[in-house]
């Protein structure tokens, strides 16, 4: 580049046009900062026990490695090459048969599913194939990280409205189903601007399963203000106490306007995998296959075949105590038993989650450790949880990173503990924080 | 009921068809000998499949790794680059693992490219350049390769650019020109001195260059593929694309990479953590052990970057010795795993085919239905101003084994028996 002090009437008038503007795009504008980045190199450098980032520190099952190794050793190395743009027609062909038994209706693997490289970019092809300038989306508080800066991608306005925690009762723990959202708030942010809402249930960071009312109100106001439901479900397997999953695109009126997003990742315990889909009407996946065929194009072969192979399994075991889907959410129940345990005995205040594999505490007992800094623009859970991994060597996630800029400090004495670990992880956060304790009530 | 008001964004508009969505369709029979797309259906080396079932039998391999490329793939490929370059690469900050040189692609359009900016792409071109760009914003100009030689081509060398018509196609709204070199379609590998010609107008306009090098180590005796990268001025305004795809014959392992200085990887990195955050993990590790398996072996001639091309350089003879015997005059390549070849001095009665689309279109559709072989129409790697200068060429794939290229000189030998 010519140097700066170059008197501008020497330089070609293409470079003088050029180097008034920014070298990067405006989309990218807003959507720089990562709290993953962050939070994943501190895990990295500091954490001797790590319930941050979501992924479980157990095996995947074992089915399911085996059929990755018979995709990858067999005859037939044609898994080493492009498949089906849109899928693999195994995988969509099993989605399809499983999706059409928990919608209630016919599916076609070839335009009703579409895989995508992990749920992520299942969102990704949602927000740019209907977000655009001048559209409004509105994201439920606290949320997955990903939402708002997809969207201002897009070049739409998020609008959020949040789950509210209603009064604790004095002395016992909480469901996550006290996080609720108030009816008239959520009507007043459909605008005829709305493009879409974004729904996740059952819901990171808090734990919540949506009841069937509560989708019922979202789904009314969808169909009054003919708005789009992006409904993330990748723990859709992930629920407790016998409570049921309700998938919104069954209800009355929303299978045409909604695109239903699933992951192996998380049903399958391979989140490295990054193997995701949609279901939906082709009338809307017809555009997300656009997007994904002028973005990556195709996804990996092999994991698509293997995962094919773990939904055969399933759909043959759907129901019975062998399904993985009933093993894993059963064994996760008890570490989440354990987890709760666990920070209830050191006065850290759990709400106990109804789904997932990740809980909130309180530590407003805990905050003699960490003082307040008043001149910090942070938020204090923020501090609390760096100040934690890099002290105790236990990492987890601040709430307020699931927040908007504007309200992240709104609920900012939570931390988010991913609770999919071996029984021996959980035992030595056990005692990070029993020592913890003993430390703070000692002499 | 109200009208149906979620349509497409603009962003997507027209961008709906695709080559391949068409073409893949119609030669998933498998009665038919497929030289179509560009898949080999040669068997990837033993010790990169071997790579993939290790590391797929470590548990924590099948967790989330490090976002913008997994720790030990950025190595192995910032010390592979670093010695082909000769310039330190730091693994962390100058290079991005993406899905595929096409999520690399997208990335870098998605970060670098918008409404108002105008990018250069050379003709004929990978064919989702165009609506990558468009996606973008952004206005494509499109700038032909020509054949130097009055009559027929017959090698990848012969098609160049003209440095003035090239200049002309630049002005203050350049934001970047995608160059692909080794090319796909025709195989020309660009010279020093062609790289030069688009180097000295990128740093006179201050404009990105996009370059797509995915077969890099596809090229043929008497020719080497150099980095515009590494031409004075060029890496502080480079993107370099590479492919595992291509690079270890493993299309279905989607794992690409973007190369470049800091201040222009640090852009596509946040495209990519807001857009699929993370690639898969087995297959990272995978790719990082095979590339320092041969990282080590670079002075050896059995490196597969180097054997690769060997192999390759004998089918390309074989395609194109079967192609002079049906009586056409293919453009030999001098890189890369596709060859296009003239069709229209066969003169085929086409009148039975569909009379609205390009004559490459129709004479591939006939080709599949009459003769039982596939091919790509070259005129879907065109603009619309250049269609009828390359609509009578079709592309032909030959990363094919032996037994594919048996089956095709069947059909070849065959040809003339029958069209008699």
């Amino acid at each position: 580049l010519p140097s700066a002090k170059a008197s501008t009437h020497f330089l070609h008038p293409s470079l003088q046009a050029k180097m008034s503007r920014q070298l990067q795009a405006r989309r990218l504008e807003g959507t720089e900062k990562n709290i993953w980045v962050e939070f994943v190199k501190l895990a990295a450098t500091y954490s001797k026990v790590n319930l941050g980032q979501g992924f479980p520190d157990f095996p995947p099952p074992d089915f399911l490695k085996e059929a990755f190794v018979r995709a990858l050793g067999g005859e037939n190395h044609m898994l080493h090459q492009y498949t089906r743009a849109f899928g693999h027609p195994p995988l969509v062909k099993i989605l399809a048969q499983f999706f059409e038994k928990l919608l209630g209706r016919d599916l076609d693997p070839m335009t009703n599913v579409m895989v995508t490289v992990g749920a992520y970019q299942a969102l990704f092809c949602c927000f740019q194939a209907f977000v655009e300038e001048g559209d409004e989306v509105i994201i439920i508080e606290p949320f997955f990280d990903c939402y708002e800066p997809m969207v201002k991608m897009a070049g739409g306005t998020p609008v959020f409205v949040p789950l509210r925690l209603k009064d604790p009762k004095d002395g016992k723990l909480m469901s996550s189903a006290v996080w609720q959202l108030d009816p008239t708030e959520l009507a007043s942010k459909f605008s005829d601007r709305t493009k879409a809402i974004v729904l996740n249930s059952p819901n990171n960071p808090l734990g919540k399963v949506f009841s069937r009312a509560e989708l019922e109100l979202i789904a009314t106001l969808c169909v009054k203000h003919d708005v789009l439901c992006i409904s993330d479900e990748v723990y859709e397997w992930l629920v407790f106490d016998g409570k049921e999953h309700t998938r919104i695109a069954s209800l009355q009126g929303m299978w045409d306007r909604t695109v239903t997003i699933g992951s192996a990742g998380k049903t399958f315990s391979v989140t490295g995998w990054k193997v995701g889909w949609t279901v939906g009407p082709n009338r809307l996946l017809q555009h997300l296959r656009t997007v994904h065929q002028n973005s990556v194009y195709h996804c990996a072969t092999a994991a698509q075949e293997a995962v094919a192979q773990g939904f055969q399994r399933e759909l043959e075991l759907y129901g019975t105590p062998d399904s993985y889907f009933i093993q894993l959410p059963k064994e996760l129940q008890q570490k989440r038993d354990q987890m709760v345990q666990s920070l209830d005995a050191v006065g850290m205040k759990p709400i106990i989650p109804e789904g997932t594999y990740f809980l909130v505490a309180d530590i407003s007992e805990f905050k003699s450790d960490v003082p307040d800094a008043p001149d910090s623009d942070e938020p204090y859970d923020s501090r609390f949880a760096k100040w934690m991994v890099k002290n105790k060597g236990l990492a987890a996630i601040p709430l307020s990173a699931f927040y908007c800029g504007a309200h992240k400090n709104n609920y900012n004495h939570f931390i988010r503990f991913c609770f999919a670990k071996e029984d021996s992880t959980l035992k030595a956060a056990n005692d990070i924080l029993q020592k913890w304790k003993r430390e703070r009530t000692g002499p | 009921t109200m009208a149906f008001r979620h349509k497409n964004t603009r962003r997507i508009e027209g961008l709906d068809s695709n080559v391949w969505v068409e073409f893949t369709k119609v030669a998933a029979d498998p009665s038919i000998v497929n030289l179509g797309q560009g898949l080999p259906d040669i068997s990837p080396p033993s010790y990169v499949k071997e790579e993939l079932a290790k590391a797929a039998a470590v548990d924590r391999l099948n967790q989330y790794t490090r976002g913008f490329g997994h720790p030990s793939l950025v190595k192995a490929l910032s010390q592979v680059y670093e010695r082909v370059s000769g310039r330190k690469i730091d693994p962390l900050t100058d290079i991005l693992v993406t899905v595929g040189a096409y999520g690399s692609l997208f990335s870098t359009i998605q970060a670098l490219i918008e409404e108002g900016d105008e990018v250069i792409i050379i003709e004929p071109f990978y064919d989702c350049y165009e609506p990558m760009v468009k996606m973008a914003g952004a206005k494509p100009v499109f700038i032909p390769l020509r054949c130097k030689k009055v009559g027929n081509s017959a090698s990848s060398a012969d098609w160049v650019l003209d440095p003035d018509e090239l200049a002309n196609k630049f002005n203050s709204k350049t934001k970047a020109i995608i160059l692909n070199t080794p090319h796909n379609p025709i195989g020309k590998v660009f010279t020093r001195e062609e790289l030069q010609v688009i180097a000295d107008l990128c740093i006179k306009h201050d404009t990105l260059c996009i370059s797509d090098e995915v077969y890099e180590w596809l090229v043929y005796k008497g020719n080497k593929h150099i980095k515009i990268a590494a031409l004075p001025g060029m890496w502080e305004r480079t993107v370099t694309i590479g492919s595992a795809g291509k690079t270890y014959s493993v299309t279905g392992w989607k794992l690409g990479w973007s190369i470049g200085p800091q201040n222009l990887i640090k852009h596509l990195q946040v495209v990519h953590q807001n857009t699929l955050y993370t690639c898969a993990t087995p297959l990272q590790e995978a790719l990082a052990q095979a590339l320092w398996i041969d990282c080590k072996r670079m002075d050896d001639p059995d490196c597969y970057f180097y054997s690769l091309s060997r192999e390759l350089e004998s089918k390309r003879d074989r395609m194109a010795q079967l192609l002079q015997e049906a009586g056409l005059k293919p453009v030999i390549p001098d890189g890369g795993y596709f060859m296009i070849v003239d069709v229209s001095t066969l003169n085929v009665d086409l009148s039975g085919v569909d009379e609205r689309e390009p004559y490459d279109y129709r004479f591939v559709k006939w080709m599949i239905t009459s003769k039982k072989l596939s091919a790509i129409p070259l005129s879907a790697f065109c603009g619309p101003e250049t269609k009828r200068q390359f609509e009578k060429y079709i592309r032909f794939c030959f990363i094919k084994k032996d037994s594919t290229l048996d089956a095709a000189e069947v059909i070849l030998k065959n040809w003339n028996k029958q069209t008699a």
